[in-house]
């Protein structure tokens, strides 16, 4: 059968596309306008609540900085509740983990990336799956087989040694590393793809020990990705809940298990306030994060 | 178990007379050599005054962590799994009994607690725990519905309207109280071990609970202010807040004609505790008559503490409150839950997931 | 030289070595503990003892399977409603002429995923609640007379589930529909395709595996599910996370809450396969 030329499509056949044409543009706005209004609406009304003068989220009564004068307040120590000292020892907490966990997750990450990029050894494609898994694995599941993977071990230290271990920071750092690692690995990878291996053997010709050839050549060049991989293996540490719920100890409570905590009891605007400030403190992270990864791409 | 109930009842009728006697009052301070140390606290959520701990802190020099749970059987979870570092727990009167049997608590050095002497005397000596070898009384108060005044404007009087009421219920995730609420429907002991009887009570329940939209972690009196329910079961206290915070009529409670669930929640240290010595001296601190008095003040719960009542420091609205102190004849008919042995518990466990699955169908 | 670069090599295996290590005490052997917890007794106080046996699996299939079902059900409308919505999305997106106008577009999708979760979930919590921001609108609209019951629902699960996970779906498809170069459709329908068929044959073929890879990237986050049912599901939008953790708390049986994470993870494994079998024929078929 012959091709139809356009010139041999008849008139109802030209109307109909023209109407579906017509129909899929609409479509093609209507669809992000709805989508675009889903996604911010409901960030829209908890800012807007947090202003509001009274507990209600139903109706805004008039505009109040009340909630945030409460909780800064509270900071300065100007008040001592009891509940906001819990609250800054638990965004102390989320600190101290953050950071030690995204300089751990950092190195391996960095390491194994390396490794992939440039080693050759046998079972490769069954670390990238390794690699790949905590990526995919869902989060309870990888909490609760690290809860019980504590206790089993402590169960089993306190047998040997008759040491009792409890867990807490040291447990939820750990979970953070192993959640992290794949996260920054993937980073570093995409930034040594991009890499020519020829520059670090240049080096090599040049007589520079693989060492001195891995600081001054390779690392300035993959730097701008370990530092994004550590920003982003950072902001999901701050971020997580589920997998610190189940690891954490006495005492060390991160600002999600708070806020999880805070959540269930609280009715009044001082929780959407919380919420808005620690909207603008992730999101400042996540820009700087994303400004390093922007200067990155203008210079590589 | 009525031995508890009576006794209960007794403490009921002494309340609300004993008040606004001037007694010599010494504010409590903390014996030499805890500066520095730390005390971590696991207590039930929204159960405590908000300067109970900083004054503590303040008058010991020590560091507290404060860690809440909303259910007897997610802390004995918690313990179970080995004490994750905790000096302070406060199980109900079958959990202590649960846990003394598991050997998951230390016992308590009395001497080192002499303000056990304020405790009212029939309240020493529970079935739960004879020689108070494990646990002191911390408050004790009642399981009943919490409810929106606008929506029940003659109030609630039998479970029989919760189970009816065509509008949103939140239920509370204490499955020892709800199945006991059922058998005493199925005309069965409400602290029963009988496999049949606990599927039977998990069936009423499922069968009455076609407006439940959700059962609340010990959070319904949240929802209840919310407006998302119009029925919450709670425990009295949590309600009570409630209306104290909005200084409204909008919320009150009720304990269902059928009966309920009467309950004495305890200070135990758990097996295991890094600290259990300063653990002694926080029970102390809070078995003290203004400390003590504080607590009831902020949470609205009945206290255990004949000092604090006595002396005057418990607000009198609070004392004459029948739903805090409930009138005798009520607190005959409710039952308290005890220990039903590890078979049991599992059976419970296993009706309560079912329940949940069910539920929602 | 040759033998530097072979040093160089061999370091490499070497730098390996602590990663890997790490992954295999903390991830592999935890998830090997589970799988061992799930075939024993529960002991008292709900820790795992011998012998071995298969009733939590079947207790998983039997009572809890409604549940199971239910999780798949959620996650694969989830799944579906984001395709829907998160396609014409991502090709609005990516069809911007203006590079400053499409950085935006993009921007203003990622944005809200910078909060917490748990916020943003919380966030339909005030939106559909009896008093909440809906019904408060809907009433003064006089819409309505009563609230409508939309918080503690399957419906505000899905709600929340959808709100969680559209940007996973959207940003691989906008990747590849980025790449896609429109030529081909010009050169369809010169050949007479036209718009309907131009999609079906072109369009769709070639930005699949962004598809694929957004019904992945959805579908599996969605079926363990924990934050969104527990705020948002009340008695009747319950899922299997919730009963996993429930084990793990009141309900204390660890090796039940050990089979029902199992069978959970096979459902994960069972939808990457699918996503790896249909990638590799899509390849293999372009």
């Amino acid at each position: 059968m012959a091709i139809p030329s356009p010139l041999l499509i008849n008139e109802d056949a030209m109307r109909r596309n023209r109407a579906v044409r017509r129909l899929g543009q609409v479509g093609l706005w209507l669809n992000p306008l709805f989508a675009y209004f889903f996604l911010w609406a409901p960030i829209l009304v908890l800012v807007l609540f947090s202003f509001n003068e009274s507990r209600s989220v139903a109706s805004f009564t008039g505009f109040t900085l009340k909630w945030y004068t409460n909780i800064l307040n509270n900071v300065m120590g100007a008040e001592r509740a009891f509940s906001t000292e819990i609250m800054l020892n638990a965004f102390r907490n989320s600190l101290f983990v953050g950071t030690i966990a995204t300089i751990i997750a950092t190195v391996l990450g960095t390491l194994i990336a390396l490794a992939m990029a440039r080693g050759r050894f046998p079972g490769k494609s069954l670390i990238d799956s390794l690699l790949f898994l905590p990526v995919v694995i869902p989060e309870i599941t990888q909490a609760i087989s690290l809860a019980i993977f504590f206790k089993v071990a402590f169960d089993w230290i306190a047998t040997i040694s008759g040491e009792r271990l409890f867990p807490g920071f040291h447990t939820i750092i750990i979970a953070h590393v192993t959640f992290n690692i794949s996260f920054v690995a993937i980073v570093v990878r995409a930034r040594l793809a991009d890499m020519n291996p020829q520059l670090e053997e240049a080096a090599g010709d040049l007589g520079a020990n693989p060492w001195r050839a891995f600081w001054r050549v390779t690392f300035p060049l993959i730097l701008p990705g370990v530092i994004s991989g550590a920003l982003l293996a950072f902001t999901l540490s701050l971020d997580d809940f589920v997998i610190t719920f189940f690891t954490s100890g006495v005492g060390t409570s991160t600002l999600p298990v708070f806020v999880y905590g805070l959540l269930k009891l609280t009715v009044t605007p001082e929780v959407n306030a919380i919420s808005t400030i620690m909207m603008v403190l992730s999101t400042l992270l996540i820009g700087i994060s994303l400004a390093m990864q922007g200067r990155n791409a203008s210079r590589g | 178990m009525k031995k508890l109930t009576l006794l209960i009842a007794v403490i009921c009728l002494m309340a609300p007379v004993a008040i606004a006697q001037d007694m010599e009052y010494e504010p409590w301070t903390c014996p030499e050599g805890y500066e520095g140390q730390t005390l971590s606290i696991f207590n039930w959520s929204t159960y405590i005054a908000e300067d109970t701990v900083p004054n503590f802190e303040e008058a010991c020099g020590v560091t507290v962590n404060y860690d809440i749970y909303e259910s007897n059987e997610a802390m004995l979870a918690r313990i179970r799994q080995g004490n994750p570092g905790y000096d302070i727990i406060v199980p109900s009167g079958g959990t202590v009994q649960r846990m003394a049997e598991e050997m998951l608590l230390i016992p308590l050095d009395l001497d080192m607690i002499p303000n056990v002497a304020n405790v009212i005397p029939d309240l020493l000596g529970a079935a739960y725990d004879p020689e108070n070898q494990y646990s002191l009384p911390y408050q004790w108060g009642t399981v009943g519905v919490g409810y929106s005044t606008e929506v029940f404007p003659d109030g609630i009087s039998s479970w029989e309207q919760v189970w009816e009421h065509d509008g949103p219920v939140a239920w509370l995730d204490d499955r020892q109280t709800m199945l006991g609420i059922a058998h005493l429907f199925l005309g069965n002991d409400p602290n029963t071990t009988d496999a049949d009887e606990i599927s039977a009570a998990r069936d009423y329940l499922i069968a009455k609970g076609g407006n439940v939209v959700t059962v609340a972690a010990d959070d319904g009196q949240v929802l209840l202010e919310r407006g998302d329910v119009d029925i919450a079961v709670e425990y009295n206290g949590d309600i009570l807040q409630i209306s104290w915070d909005c200084e409204c009529d909008d919320y009150a409670y009720a304990i269902p004609e059928e009966g309920s669930n009467v309950w004495i929640d305890n200070l135990s240290i758990p097996v295991d505790a890094p600290n259990p010595e300063l653990a002694m001296v926080f029970i102390d601190y809070i078995l003290d008559a203004k400390v003590g008095a504080d607590l009831t003040n902020y949470i609205w719960y009945a206290s255990p503490n004949q000092a604090s009542i006595e002396s005057g420091f418990i607000d009198e609205e609070i004392l004459n409150d029948p739903a805090i102190f409930p009138p005798p004849e009520q607190v005959a008919n409710l039952f308290a839950i005890i220990d039903v042995g590890a078979e049991a518990e599992e059976l419970i466990n296993n009706a309560w997931d079912e329940l949940l699955i069910f539920l929602g169908q | 030289m040759a033998s530097r670069l072979r040093t160089m090599r061999e370091n490499g295996s070497l730098l390996a070595l602590p990663t890997i290590s790490w992954l295999v005490i903390f991830f592999v052997l935890p998830l090997i503990i589970v799988l061992v917890f799930s075939f024993m007794s529960r002991g008292r106080g709900g820790v795992a003892i011998m012998p071995f046996t298969l009733d939590h699996y079947g207790r998983t299939f039997d009572v809890f399977f409604i549940i199971l079902q239910r999780s798949i059900g959620l996650a694969a409308l989830t799944t579906i409603i984001c395709l829907i919505a998160g396609y014409p999305l991502a090709f609005f997106i990516s069809t911007r002429r203006r590079r400053i106008v499409q950085q935006v577009a993009l921007f203003l999708v990622i944005l809200p995923f910078w909060t917490n979760f748990l916020i943003r979930t919380y966030a339909w919590r005030i939106l559909l609640g009896e008093e909440g921001t809906i019904n408060g609108l809907l009433l003064s609209l006089g819409l309505i007379s009563e609230p409508l019951p939309l918080l503690n629902t399957q419906l505000a699960v899905l709600i929340g589930l959808v709100y969680g996970f559209l940007p996973f779906m959207a940003l691989p498809i906008y990747a590849s529909v980025e790449r896609f170069n429109f030529r081909y459709v010009d050169a369809a329908q010169d050949l007479g395709a036209n718009d309907i068929r131009a999609f079906m044959r072109i369009v769709l073929p070639l930005t699949l595996p962004g598809v694929l890879a957004g019904c992945a990237l959805v579908f599996i986050p969605s079926v363990g599910a924990f934050v969104t049912p527990d705020l948002l599901g009340g008695a009747k939008g319950l899922m299997i996370g919730n009963l996993i953790n429930k084990q793990f708390g009141g309900s204390g049986n660890m090796p039940l809450g050990s089979a029902l994470s199992i069978v959970m993870m096979a459902v994960v494994m069972i939808s990457l396969l699918v996503y790896i079998f249909a990638n590799r024929r899509d390849a293999g078929a372009s």
